[in-house]
C-alpha cells in the first residue's frame, strides 16, 4: 500500500548551466557599457568598473567600509524584525475581527499612501535626531504593508480546518503554531520578500537625512562631494549584500517552510 | 458520558432573507457508552445535528446537556488533517493519549507504516484512518463520526467499519455516528435514530436488543425492513 515518494533531485544538467550563463549575460553587458561609458564621458562622473573596485578595496582594508555596512545592516534587521511582528499581528487581528478593521483600515490606507520622506522627516523632527526616530519612521513605512498582505492571508485560513481546532479544544499555542501560522507562510514569504527590499532602500534614506554613519551617510558625503566613485563604492557592496541575504537565507528558509507541499503543487 | 439534546427548532437564513427549518422537536437522549447511529436521507439534517452535539453550533432554539468536562474525538465528513504536518504529529497535536495509547490506536487502523507520510501523500481511505485514529487520541468521553465510509469502496469499508467498532467497544466511549446506510447503521450502531426528510423530525428511534454479533441474519433483515418502512412513510406524508 505505501506509494512511492518521488522526491525532487538537484542534478546539474547542460539545460541549467545555460540558464545560468543567460541570467549571468545582462550583468556582464552592464559592465561593459559601464567600461566603455567611462572612457567616453568627459565629464568624470562616471569612474570605470576597476576605479569603484579599488575604492572597494581601501574602504575595506581601512574598516570603515565593514563598519558602515554592520550599521546598515543592523538597522535593517532591527526595523524588518519589528515591522514584520508588529504588521503581522495587526494583520491577524485585522483579519479576524471586523471591528478592529474598520478602526484601523483608514489609517492604514493613509499610512499606505503617506510618502515615506514625510514619515521620516516628521520622526525626525518629533522624536528628535536619535536612533528611535530612525528606526521608528521606516517601522512605520513598512507596517502597513505586512499589515495588508497578512490580514489577506488571514481571510483565507481554512474554516474547517479552525472548526477541527475547536471541537479538539486546542489551546491558543497549539492552535496559532500547527493551524493558523503554516496557513500563513505564503503570506508572510511574500511581505517578508518585498520588506526586505523596501526597508533597506527606507533605511538607507533614514541615514542619508539624520544619521552620522551607515551606508546612507556615506552616499550623503560622497553626494555633497560629487565622488561617485566613493557613491559606488558604498552601494554596490551593499546591494551584493542584500542579494546574498535574499538567495541564501530567505530563499532557503521558504523552501524550508513549504517542504510538506508536493513538488509541483496537487 | 451521557447526554441529553432537545432541539424545537434549528433554522437557516437563505441568501434570500428567508428561514428554512433544518431541524425540528429532535429530543433524545445518550446513555454512558451508548452506540447510536443517526439515519436520514441526504439534506436532512443529520450533519448539522452532529455540528450542534459537537458545540460548533449553538444557533438553534432548545438545549444541549452535557457533563462539564468532557472531550469529544470528531471524524469530519473530510478528514481535515493539517497538510503540513506528518500523520504522527496530526495524531500528537490533539493526543491526550499516552504514547502506548497513542501506538496502540495506530496499530488497530494499521496506520504504522504511514506515520511519516504527509497527509496529501495518502488515499483518501488512509485519511480516514488518519482522521479516525486522531478522534480516539483525544480519549474522547463523547465520539461524533460523519458518513466516516462514505466513498470508500464496499470492502475497504466493512474492514474499517469493523476496526472502528473494535476500538469504539474497547474504550466505551458515547458514539454518535451519522449514516445514510441502513446496513452500515445495523452493524455498528446499539441504537438507531431515524431522522425524515428537511426538516428533519425524529421519526424513529429503535433499540436493537440483541447483542452485538449475536444478531441472525433474520433478525437484522427484520430490523432493516423495519426501519426502511418507517423512512418511506416518513417521504410520503
Amino acid at each position: 500500500m505505501r506509494k512511492l515518494t518521488i522526491k525532487a533531485v538537484s542534478v546539474w544538467r547542460p539545460g541549467k548551466t545555460k540558464a545560468f550563463l543567460l541570467r549571468l549575460l545582462p550583468l556582464i553587458l552592464l559592465l561593459l557599457v559601464w567600461q566603455v561609458g567611462s572612457r567616453v564621458s568627459s565629464t568624470g562622473t562616471l569612474p570605470s568598473p576597476l576605479a569603484v573596485l579599488s575604492v572597494i578595496t581601501t574602504e575595506a582594508w581601512s574598516g570603515a567600509l565593514f563598519l558602515n555596512l554592520a550599521v546598515t545592516l543592523a538597522r535593517v534587521a532591527v526595523a524588518f524584525a519589528l515591522a514584520m511582528a508588529l504588521g503581522t499581528v495587526l494583520g491577524v487581528a485585522m483579519g479576524r475581527n471586523k471591528t478592529i478593521d474598520r478602526l484601523c483600515d483608514p489609517l492604514l490606507i493613509v499610512l499606505l499612501n503617506l510618502p515615506a520622506l514625510v514619515v521620516i522627516v516628521l520622526a525626525y523632527i518629533w522624536v528628535g535626531l536619535n536612533e528611535a526616530a530612525a528606526i521608528g519612521a521606516v517601522v512605520l513605512n513598512k507596517l502597513p504593508n505586512t499589515a495588508v498582505t497578512v490580514r489577506e492571508g488571514t481571510r483565507a485560513l481554512d474554516k474547517n480546518l479552525d472548526e477541527m481546532a475547536r471541537v479538539f479544544d486546542l489551546t491558543f499555542g497549539k492552535k496559532l503554531r500547527h493551524v493558523v501560522l503554516p496557513q500563513l507562510v505564503p503570506y508572510l514569504a511574500a511581505a517578508m520578500r518585498s520588506g526586505l527590499s523596501l526597508v533597506w532602500k527606507i533605511v538607507l534614506i533614514v541615514e542619508l537625512l539624520g544619521r552620522s554613519n551607515g551606508v546612507g551617510f556615506e552616499i550623503g558625503i560622497a553626494f555633497q562631494l560629487f565622488d561617485v566613485t566613493r557613491l559606488l563604492a558604498y552601494a554596490l557592496p551593499f546591494v551584493g549584500l542584500m542579494l546574498a541575504i535574499e538567495t541564501f537565507i530567505l530563499q532557503p528558509f521558504e523552501r524550508h517552510i513549504s517542504r510538506w507541499r508536493p513538488p509541483h503543487g496537487a | 458520558m451521557e447526554l441529553d439534546v432537545s432541539i424545537a427548532r434549528k433554522a437557516l437564513r437563505t441568501a434570500s432573507g428567508q428561514t428554512r427549518s433544518i431541524l425540528h422537536d429532535v429530543d433524545f437522549s445518550l446513555r454512558q457508552g451508548e452506540v447510536c447511529a443517526l439515519l436520514g436521507p441526504s439534506g436532512c439534517g443529520k450533519t448539522t445535528l452532529l455540528r450542534i452535539v459537537s458545540g460548533l453550533d449553538a444557533d438553534f432554539e432548545g438545549r444541549l446537556v452535557l457533563p462539564r468536562e468532557h472531550k469529544i474525538g470528531m471524524v469530519f465528513q473530510e478528514p481535515r488533517l493539517l497538510p503540513w504536518r506528518s500523520v504522527a504529529q496530526n495524531l500528537r497535536l490533539v493526543g491526550a493519549s499516552s504514547d502506548n495509547d497513542l501506538a496502540e490506536i495506530v496499530v488497530a487502523l494499521r496506520l504504522s507504516r504511514h506515520l511519516d507520510h504527509f497527509p496529501g501523500e495518502l488515499s483518501l481511505g488512509l485519511a480516514r484512518r488518519v482522521a479516525i485514529a486522531r478522534a480516539f487520541a483525544v480519549k474522547p468521553d463523547l465520539l461524533l463520526l460523519d458518513e466516516p465510509f462514505v466513498s470508500l469502496d464496499a470492502a475497504l469499508a466493512a474492514r474499517l467499519r469493523e476496526e472502528l467498532l473494535a476500538l469504539v467497544l474497547k474504550r466505551k466511549a458515547t458514539t454518535l455516528i451519522v449514516t445514510h446506510d441502513v446496513e452500515e447503521a445495523i452493524a455498528i450502531a446499539d441504537r438507531i435514530l431515524v431522522l425524515s426528510a428537511a426538516p428533519g423530525r425524529l421519526i424513529a428511534d429503535r433499540t436493537i436488543e440483541a447483542p452485538r454479533g449475536a444478531l441472525t441474519e433474520a433478525q437484522a433483515s427484520k430490523i432493516k425492513d423495519d426501519i426502511l418502512a418507517f423512512i418511506e412513510k416518513a417521504a410520503h406524508c
